[in-house]
């Protein structure tokens, strides 16, 4: 079991996500320090995401691109707020425009990551994510519903057209 | 994102899909849990004309996902917040997200050992 706790706090709107790794602190870091590594697990695998950019130190950014199954892109960016290398990285994650731009009228959250030893090759990450209002968490978690919803719409459009 | 939908019938949920599926409509939903917005209102933010808006959110209405009201000249819409909500249980989604991000994270970190 990697996922070893989920604390949900609707008062404070925070999500926070235990997991352990049997992998070192340094391979666990590489995850999200390695942009290459980060693009193989950070989008679904029905869009997939590319890192264009990445600068993992304070106020620092990373942008990515996630492309959908009919070649829509969904663009996306991080604000690096603190890293300690290999412990610690916050960052505040939102959209962006088709060009790259920062959407702030779009919810934004922010993020907390903390990995530490447990014993050797073991190693704990806790993911803290947290939304800025009631408000936005509403409007992250509709749009991510309609995304879904769309993916599965999409999927039996496709259904429906190959039957006779 | 998984979405729990079993207390809907096939045929809301069907509704639900359509009325999602469009790029303006989803628009209209988002900008409707954000103010309030009269159809002309939206009607303004779109290359398309106003019966054409007004179709868009006769099929959200439909699908229960808004409310229309009518004040003197305006037809104000509304979000639905139990079938928005309903469907998803916000902090459920993003634990949901949280923990396929995990899996794949397991895997990358298994291919990398």
């Amino acid at each position: 079991m990697t996922v070893t706790d989920v604390r949900k706090d609707p008062h404070n709107l925070t999500l926070t996500m235990t997991t352990e790794f049997g992998a070192s602190v340094e391979q666990v870091w590489e995850l999200w320090a390695d942009p290459r590594k980060l693009e193989r697990w950070w989008g679904p695998p029905t869009y997939p995401a590319s890192v264009d950019h990445h600068d993992l130190s304070p106020g620092g950014r990373v942008t990515y691109v996630m492309t959908g199954p009919e070649g829509d892109q969904h663009r996306g960016w991080w604000t690096i707020v603190a890293v300690e290398r290999p412990t610690s990285l916050e960052f505040v994650d939102g959209f962006a425009d088709a060009d790259g731009t920062p959407n702030l009228d779009m919810p934004t959250t922010s993020a907390v990551v903390t990995i530490r030893a447990l014993a050797v090759g073991r190693t704990q990450m806790e993911v803290t994510s947290t939304f800025g209002s009631i408000e936005q968490m509403e409007q992250l978690i509709a749009m991510g519903m309609l995304e879904g919803l769309t993916a599965a719409a999409n999927q039996i459009d496709a259904i429906l057209a190959n039957q006779p | 994102m998984v979405v729990d939908l079993d207390r809907q019938s096939a045929e809301e949920i069907d509704r639900v899909f359509h009325a999602l599926a469009d790029a303006t409509r989803r628009d209209i939903v988002q900008r409707v849990l954000d103010g309030e917005w009269s159809v002309s209102a939206l009607a303004r933010e779109y290359p398309m004309s106003f019966a054409a808006v007004q179709k868009h959110v006769a099929v959200l209405e439909r699908a229960e996902l808004v409310t229309k009201e009518r004040r003197g000249r305006e037809q104000l819409v509304h979000p639905n917040l139990a079938t928005v909500r309903r469907a998803a249980r916000v902090l459920e989604g993003l634990e949901a997200l949280w923990r396929e991000r995990i899996v794949r994270f397991q895997s990358v970190l298994d291919d990398d050992l």
